[in-house]
């Protein structure tokens, strides 16, 4: 388990990657280079980094396939000895679904809207000569009943789960040498998500099959794999067994990465990666991480790493001798709870409903004074909404929001803009809260030009000193929002609240639409500002493990209702409901030592 | 080959500023950029240029008999003459700038109406969607030119008219084509946004979703100054234009195809103007609809070689 790469017995290794480069177009710049690993039957390899790291493009290679305007330009991906990338189009296709499967991360949009996912699971097994009558055990061992009901049902009739298990189902149905896994658990459930990954691992376990897991969190992959790769800017930065490289990190960007992870056992401050990952073709000569590392020195500049063996890993960093394999430490996060003053928000009791079906019903909360208070739950619990009941933006609701002792109005329109301007939302989704059509100036001096009396100049002075509360550098003003990352959009959208000098911001999951190392630097920007300026904070997330790193109290809700709120510790730790309980066991959690590897088919395997 | 200098500009964290550059300019230039952009702007540009041009260097008065009936061609007379005699290619010369002039007008008031429509349909919701698209819907089951003929046919054959008419009749279809992009734009955040800054509906159409439209508006703007000319050139075929000297491409189609074996250039001429303006305009219209939505709809991958090419001719 400790060997790096292709270390293992060689009749146990059934995948081999090596020197894998993939470019734009015939000679453009290099998208991914240089990457070189093997997976022995049974295993999983998980590929993990930010968005832009090459992980897919590296996943789509392993069968043979690229997105529009790449080309795989040089290495191997020998599967059980025969190389993928040298077989004509028409062997490639043969061997696709049959020898080496896919499973991509959106599930509703990989299945086939318009056929019955009986037809879908026959279809794959008659093209690829297996029997037809094997459709129910296949799905059986993804933990599907196989009735003919089931077989009968179209996609949207099944939830996001079973229709990833229908997915899982398809790609282990002709059972491949080798399965890809682009994130297939993004977007579900934590308890669906780890029902899935027992699901995978068992199949992988009991079925020989190597499987290549790519993920932007690492706490899933923590939890499944036995072999990690770091991947950044196109390279492998790291890779080694995965119990030692989550615990005792080597290459500085895996250290980044390992702290920007939110912890739910511990209350501690999280450390992101400032500055962006260079693109393709920008990436000079020398280590493409230089510019954001703190280890840097000056011929990280000018050399490019190369792979050296550290600590029973692989590690592309010039200086890994010198950094120390150990375990992070994080700061607490100072706790502090001002009790007893009146409440800023108090919700009592409101329901509200989309058309004819309820979102919440009887939900009720207070955010004291300087408090953040943080509102947990799956998807579908109603937590957005509240968070639109309390913003106005959702008005079909019937219940008391009261703000600093005065009952807000239901809809936006009827508020009048003192109380527009105090009370601050900020979205999701930081690619579509700003007009693509205007400059980050605009969208700033707009806010205020409704909301305060301000002159002209003093306006823009405020939106100059507003970026740089949010560490934007005054050039982002005149640049548009397509022109800036999704970290520096959110900071744009963050900026755009302070600017009106609220007294409650909302922040409506703020960072699930982020990488997780910006996701920290976001997270900890807010716990700043809030403590800084005095703020009551309401945070809508389903990630528990980031309530710990922000808020003091927390509302845990549950299909429109409240299952339980109070102090953080208390229901983080002593949860006394059993659904917060439930949440609680299956947040994936980031496993940080070889003695916590999961044995072979007892924790994980209890599936099939 | 982008180079890369060593140091770490390359590996800057924020990328260099690119300098403003926002539609409808850029997406113009671009679209005129394309082969089938050049083709489409370049015929409809020597139409133009004949129309605006022509009345200044026209040989002859266009009302002046001063050839034979159906005159064939001669040095003095390159087009010969029409069905009284006059100067066919003075009366080509005169007769296009009118004709151009009414299809812009009726193109700027049938995109106004139809986007005014659309929009405050699409953003409003409720009763005035259902007022204003069930009214789109009654002027869209008239066929264009049988609502423009029954309109003259009421109120009499005047230009302002006329092209009045027309735009009215394209309102309905830019009415849809614009409710469609604004429902979509409406469930976006940044409009939420705004509504959380107190701001006027009104002021939320005009200053949060029209800058966003500008590609399917031009578009459609294209799209709708072609079939006015198509159908403003026909109504003056049927004698809905100006009143008889004065010269125009449709009336000499319809003057003249009596003497269609006499002299076959009084009616071939005009025709062809109006056929290559039509095919011009329509030509570079679709040149920019595919230049719009590569831009909206382009793979990272596609903008990133784009980002290298700008990058290395610098």
């Amino acid at each position: 388990m400790s060997e790096i790469g292709g270390g293992a017995a060689s009749t146990g290794v059934r995948l081999k990657v090596t020197g894998l480069e993939v470019r734009l177009g015939r000679s453009g710049p290099d998208v991914v280079r240089d990457v070189s690993f093997a997976v022995p039957a049974g295993e999983v390899l998980g590929l993990v980094g930010e968005s832009g790291s090459g992980k897919t493009t590296v996943a789509l290679a392993l069968l043979g396939h690229t997105r529009r305007g790449l080309r795989i330009t040089a290495g191997q991906v020998m599967l059980d000895g025969i190389d993928l990338l040298a077989l004509s189009p028409r062997d490639l296709r043969a061997a696709r679904g049959a020898r080496v499967s896919y499973v991509p991360q959106d599930p509703s949009s990989a299945l086939n809207p318009t056929l019955r996912v009986g037809t879908q699971v026959r279809e794959v097994l008659r093209i690829h000569g297996g029997a037809e009558d094997r459709t129910a055990e296949v799905l059986r061992e993804v933990s599907l009943d196989p009735t003919p009901e089931m077989l009968r049902r179209y996609p949207h009739q099944l939830s996001g789960g079973q229709q990833q298990r229908i997915a899982l189902a398809m790609a282990f149905a002709c059972r491949p040498s080798l399965i890809v896994l682009d994130e297939p658990t993004t977007g579900l459930d934590v308890s669906t998500q780890r029902h899935v990954l027992e699901t995978i691992r068992g199949l992988c376990r009991s079925h020989g099959v190597a499987a290549v897991y790519v993920s932007h969190d690492l706490a899933v992959v923590s939890g499944l794999v036995s072999e990690v790769a770091v991947m950044y800017a196109g390279r492998v930065v790291e890779i080694g067994s995965a119990g030692r490289l989550f615990g005792e990190p080597v290459h500085p960007y895996t250290r980044g990465l390992i702290a920007a992870v939110p912890s739910s056992e511990r209350a501690e401050v999280l450390t992101g990666i400032d500055g962006q990952q260079p693109r393709p073709g920008r990436r000079g000569g020398g280590c493409s991480f230089a510019a954001r590392c703190g280890y840097a020195i000056d011929s990280c500049a000018t050399q490019v790493p190369e792979p050296v063996t550290v600590a029973g890993r692989s590690v592309r960093c010039l200086r890994a001798s010198d950094i120390p394999a150990t375990r992070l430490d994080r700061l607490p996060v100072a706790a502090g709870l001002s009790a007893g003053a009146a409440p800023v928000l108090a919700v009592r009791g409101i329901t509200a409903s989309y058309g004819g079906t309820p979102a919440l019903s009887g939900v009720s909360l207070e955010v004291p004074p300087r408090t953040c208070v943080a509102v947990v739950g799956e998807s579908g619990s109603g937590k957005t909404t509240l968070a639109r009941c309390v913003a106005g933006l959702h008005t079909n609701w019937t219940g008391e929001i009261s703000f600093q002792g005065t009952p807000l109005a239901h809809g936006a329109r009827q508020r009048d803009k003192d109380v527009l301007r105090r009370v601050q939302y900020i979205f999701q989704n930081p690619y579509t809260s700003l007009n693509p059509r205007k400059t980050v100036g605009q969208i700033i001096d707009q806010q205020l030009e409704q909301l305060t009396r301000l002159s002209r100049r003093d306006r823009s002075a405020r939106a100059a000193d507003v970026l740089g509360d949010v560490s934007l550098a005054a050039d982002v003003l005149s640049s548009y929002p397509d022109q800036l990352s999704g970290g520096e959009r959110q900071r744009v959208a963050i900026a755009r609240a302070l600017a009106v000098e609220p007294e409650l911001l909302i922040c409506d999951e703020v960072t699930s639409a982020l990488d997780v190392s910006v996701q920290a630097v976001i997270v900890e920007l807010l716990r700043q500002i809030q403590a800084e300026r005095h703020l009551a904070l309401v945070f809508i997330t389903h990630n528990l493990a980031l309530v710990r790193s922000i808020a003091q109290s927390a509302v845990v809700l549950r299909q429109g209702t409240v299952a339980e709120s109070g102090l953080v510790e208390q229901v983080l730790e002593h949860p006394a409901d059993p659904y917060t309980q439930r949440l609680m066991r299956d947040v994936p959690k980031l496993r940080q030592s070889e003695a916590e590897e999961p044995p072979a088919g007892s924790r994980w395997g209890s599936a099939i | 080959m982008v180079t890369n200098a060593p140091t770490a500009a390359a590996a800057q964290p924020t990328p260099a500023r690119r300098p403003a550059r926002r539609p409808p300019g850029r997406l113009l230039w671009a679209a005129a950029r394309t082969p089938r952009g050049a083709i489409g702007l370049g015929l409809a540009s020597i139409i133009v240029l004949v129309a605006v041009v022509g009345p200044f260097v026209a040989p002859h008065p266009s009302d002046a008999l001063v050839t034979l009936t159906f005159g064939k061609p001669s040095a003095h007379f390159p087009l010969g003459g029409d069905f009284l005699g006059r100067d066919v290619l003075s009366r080509v010369l005169d007769g296009g700038w009118v004709l151009l002039i009414m299809a812009a007008c009726a193109t700027v008031i049938g995109i106004a109406g139809g986007a005014a429509a659309g929009v405050s349909a699409a953003y409003l919701r409720g009763i005035s969607d259902g007022i204003i698209m069930r009214a789109v819907d009654v002027i869209l089951s008239f066929p264009q030119l049988v609502f423009a003929l029954l309109l003259l046919s009421l109120l009499g054959p005047k230009l302002w008219l006329i092209t009045l008419a027309v735009g009215v009749s394209h309102a309905p279809q830019v009415a849809r084509v614009l409710r469609s992009a604004t429902l979509d734009l409406s469930e976006r955040d940044f409009i939420k946004a705004a509504e959380l800054q107190g701001m006027r509906p009104a002021k939320v159409m005009r200053k949060e979703i029209l800058p966003n439209l500008v590609s399917p508006l031009m578009v459609e703007a294209g799209l709708r100054l072609t079939y006015s000319i198509v159908i403003i050139a026909g109504l003056a075929f049927l004698g809905f234009g100006q009143p008889p000297p004065a010269p125009n491409w449709g009336t000499m189609i319809n003057e003249n195809r009596v003497g269609l074996p006499l002299n076959p250039w009084a009616v071939i001429v005009p025709a062809l103007l109006i056929a290559v303006l039509t095919i011009g305009t329509n030509t570079f219209t679709d040149a920019f609809a595919r230049v719009a939505i590569g831009v909206d709809r382009r793979p990272q991958e596609a903008v990133l070689i784009d980002n290298l090419a700008q990058e290395s001719g610098q």
